[in-house]
């Protein structure tokens, strides 16, 4: 019988170098022996384990032994039906959710700030979005969770969706009320599909949003590499306890885009993660929440920014607040959010996740050192005593409400002609237009061009965004339809 | 029986001590903290196995940190020593009648209790009444002051550690701003010799030239530190170390070991392959 503190396929890696199993397969490097340079720069250990599919270490496409109970505990821990260890990033969970609900024509209501991940998913799959507008705080000029009055009214008016999407939390850290969601979504025969991409402390926190498992939604897609600690591109797909759809169809629907090499690097990272998160996740997330607490209160003492958090919460687009993001409004002090975020990495050597235009959100997680928290907070007061400027004629709104005139699937693969992209006005986009991160569409394939997207458009790459999504690298053509 | 305190200066350099015996060891929040007894140099202090001070050779870098800024400028008042919770630096200031407050800022509190309780030979000032004890990270500390000291010196440890905090640009920034218009910003700059410390040296040269207008390097020679060549970085708004008075300082009777002004001269003279490395630190 195994238990939480079992991590299946670290042991049997673990066994399996034990046994100096000579390798006649693949991968080619045979433990590292073979790439000697490689070898050198990851380790001896980490080579050493980079090995193939066999029958002591399973089959990720098909898992009857070590995956399969690694997987069934991650279930467990997540008080979820099943979970799905995915090495193609969270991406490809939020992927396989959306294809194993929805096929060519369906429609999927969802909100307007999804990750490209899920629009991309309704190019491949030909299904179709019906947006609800998520709110929009005027002040902070970030866009909130989905109001349920919203979802209900676009529920009513398409009965035939077949699912709603939810951001559980957004990037920023708002969540929506997923528990009523899913209510109102089962009571009209309609799936609940959540991106955790930043919603693991839910699952392990106290006072934290709830989780999708824990609301009752039918999938969800939980960065584990986020703030899980596994390795980047590793991630889990989770499927609820009354979900619509079973095990065997999200398999089939994973096994369609997902490698048939799974890393065993990856895997054995989500194995120890959850086994970290199982055992001692309440102390783990704890410790995020003191230093996130400990880097708003500094930072508001700093003045002129504002740290935000729980006092944001009204009971409706902005539901709940994921109180270990740490994101903070810039503008006060005359600085675009991505401003800031220059100014901390080319004088002084500190990266975080990314700057929009009004805001800044640093990463905290348990890797955290104190010392690293205080040359956050003290560079932030430096770029202000430094760098600070006149507030005035800064850009204030950030959510655009799109006019959809296609699918993104007939926009995509439309008739279509490139323009430059200041004559795009008017016209029906093939292609996506966002800031990277946070990897929001401005403008998505099947949406019109307006006038007011494209002054977004420039005033993000005057402020030194990186921008990202047409063809052309540098942002300056755009594909419309013909 | 030998019994030996070895240091790595460098993955192939070693030094060691033979030790008589350790009187003190113990870790606390922040770091492993030893004291032992030795023939050749007293007692010394280490803090992650890396030598603070012995008693032999303490007084050079205690009077070169101290002493260098103080006769810059005879009108210092108010003082900030960050580090230092050997009390070493503190013993020196107290010397100076002139200095009316001195702020000092440790983030473990157990240096300091031990250094009172095995080195009374440099912690035998911590409890001169101009001396106020902060236990505080200080690059925390320094964020909230503004024009408030005519001095800070800098006496940190390695910037591999705690003391990482106190090499960075928004650390040099802060002190920047903490500091009067005739503020001295004095700091344990590393050694130039071997290549980890001479790189750690050139990123704190740089990192505060970003900020003050007057920014020399001045050297002296420490027995037990890496390679026995170590600097301090002397930065102003504007005071100039070379433009001091001597005779002034010399008329205060001050007996030093080390310090004296003529060396206060000839310490800013440094060496060529010293100079090539701080103008590629620019």
């Amino acid at each position: 019988m195994l238990s939480q503190k079992d991590a299946p396929i670290y042991e049997a890696l673990q066994k399996y170098r034990e046994m100096r199993v000579v390798p006649f397969d693949v991968p080619g490097h045979k433990h590292g022996k073979g790439n000697p340079e490689l070898t050198e720069f990851l380790g001896q250990t980490c080579m050493s384990v980079d090995v193939n599919s066999m029958k002591p270490l399973d089959n990720l496409c098909h898992p009857t032994s070590v995956i399969k109970d690694a997987e069934a505990l991650a279930a467990e821990a997540f008080g979820a039906a099943y979970c799905f260890f995915m090495v193609g990033g969270t991406t490809s969970a939020v992927q396989s959710m959306i294809l194993s609900v929805c096929k060519e024509g369906d429609k999927i209501i969802m909100p307007r700030n999804v990750h490209r991940s899920a629009i991309n998913t309704l190019i491949l799959g030909g299904a179709v979005p019906v947006y609800v507008d998520p709110g929009v705080n005027k002040r902070l000029g970030i866009p909130l969770g989905m109001s349920v009055k919203d979802v209900e009214r676009a529920i009513k008016e398409n009965p035939d969706a077949k699912a709603v999407f939810v951001n559980n939390p957004t990037y920023y850290g708002i969540c929506s009320d997923l528990r009523e969601i899913v209510r109102i979504a089962h009571e009209h025969g309609m799936a609940v599909l959540a991106d955790e991409a930043h919603g693991t402390n839910f699952y392990f926190g106290d006072n934290m949003p709830v989780s999708a498992m824990a609301a009752g939604a039918d999938l969800a897609a939980v960065s584990m590499h986020k703030s899980g600690g596994s390795l980047t591109q590793s991630s889990f797909l989770l499927v609820g306890k009354n979900a619509k759809v079973t095990e065997g169809r999200v398999r089939a629907v994973i096994n369609l885009t997902q490698t048939t090499s799974g890393s065993y690097l990856l895997l054995s990272s989500l194995d120890i993660s959850r086994r970290s998160l199982a055992t001692d996740g309440k102390r783990i997330v704890g410790k995020v929440l003191e230093n996130a607490a400990y880097a708003r209160e500094e930072i508001s003492k700093i003045g002129g920014y504002y740290a935000f958090g729980n006092e944001l919460v009204n009971g409706d687009d902005i539901y709940a607040f994921d109180m270990t993001k740490l994101s903070v409004y810039t503008r006060d002090i005359g600085l675009a959010g991505i401003e800031v975020y220059d100014y901390l990495r080319d004088c002084y050597d500190i990266q975080i996740e990314f700057g929009d235009i009004g805001n800044i959100l640093a990463y905290i997680s348990v890797g955290d050192r104190w010392k690293d928290i205080e040359r956050l907070v003290s560079a932030l007061a430096e770029i202000k005593r430094r760098f600070s400027k006149d507030k005035t004629g800064m850009f204030d709104h950030e959510y655009i409400n799109p006019k959809v005139v296609l699918t993104p699937k007939e926009a995509f693969y439309g008739e279509t002609v490139s323009l430059p992209i200041e004559e795009s006005a008017g016209r029906i986009s093939c292609e996506f237009v966002m800031c990277y991160p946070p990897g929001i569409p401005i403008v998505a394939p099947g949406e019109l061009i307006t006038e007011e997207i494209l002054a977004y458009i420039r005033y993000s790459k005057e402020r030194g965004c990186f921008m990202t999504g047409t063809e052309d690298m540098d942002i300056e053509r755009i594909k419309v339809i013909k | 029986m030998e019994l030996w305190f070895s240091e790595m200066h460098t993955d192939d350099v070693k030094m060691s001590i033979r030790v008589d015996k350790q009187i003190y060891s113990g870790h606390s929040e922040f770091q492993r903290i030893d004291v032992f007894e030795s023939k050749e140099f007293g007692r010394f202090l280490t803090l992650d196995g890396i030598m603070m001070l012995t008693e032999k050779d303490e007084f050079i870098y205690h009077e070169m940190i101290t002493h260098v800024p103080m006769a810059s400028n005879p009108d210092i008042k108010n003082v900030l020593v960050i580090g230092a919770g050997d009390g070493g630096t503190i013993r020196e200031l107290t010397r100076y009648d002139t200095v009316e407050r001195i702020d000092m800022v440790e983030i473990d509190e157990e240096v300091v209790e031990i250094s009172k309780k095995y080195l009374p030979q440099t912690a035998c000032k911590l409890h001169d009444p101009r001396v106020h004890i902060h236990y505080d990270d200080g690059l925390r500390y320094v964020r909230f002051k503004e024009n408030d000291y005519d001095l800070i010196i800098v006496d940190s440890t390695d910037p591999f550690g705690p003391g990482e905090g106190l090499f960075t640009s928004e650390f040099y920034g802060n002190c920047y701003n903490a500091l009067t218009e005739n503020g001295i910003l004095v700091n344990q700059h590393e050694s130039p010799y071997y290549k980890d410390d001479a790189r750690a040296m050139q990123r704190a040269h740089k990192r505060i030239k970003e900020f003050f207008e007057v920014c020399e390097v001045y050297q002296a020679h420490i027995p037990t530190y890496p390679s026995g060549h170590w600097l301090f970085g002397f930065a102003s708004k504007g005071i100039s170390p070379m433009e001091f008075d001597a005779k002034k300082w010399n008329s205060l009777g001050i007996a030093t070991k080390y310090y004296n002004t003529e060396l206060h001269k000839g310490c800013f003279a440094i060496p060529n392959y010293v100079k090539e490395l701080l103008k590629d630190a620019d």
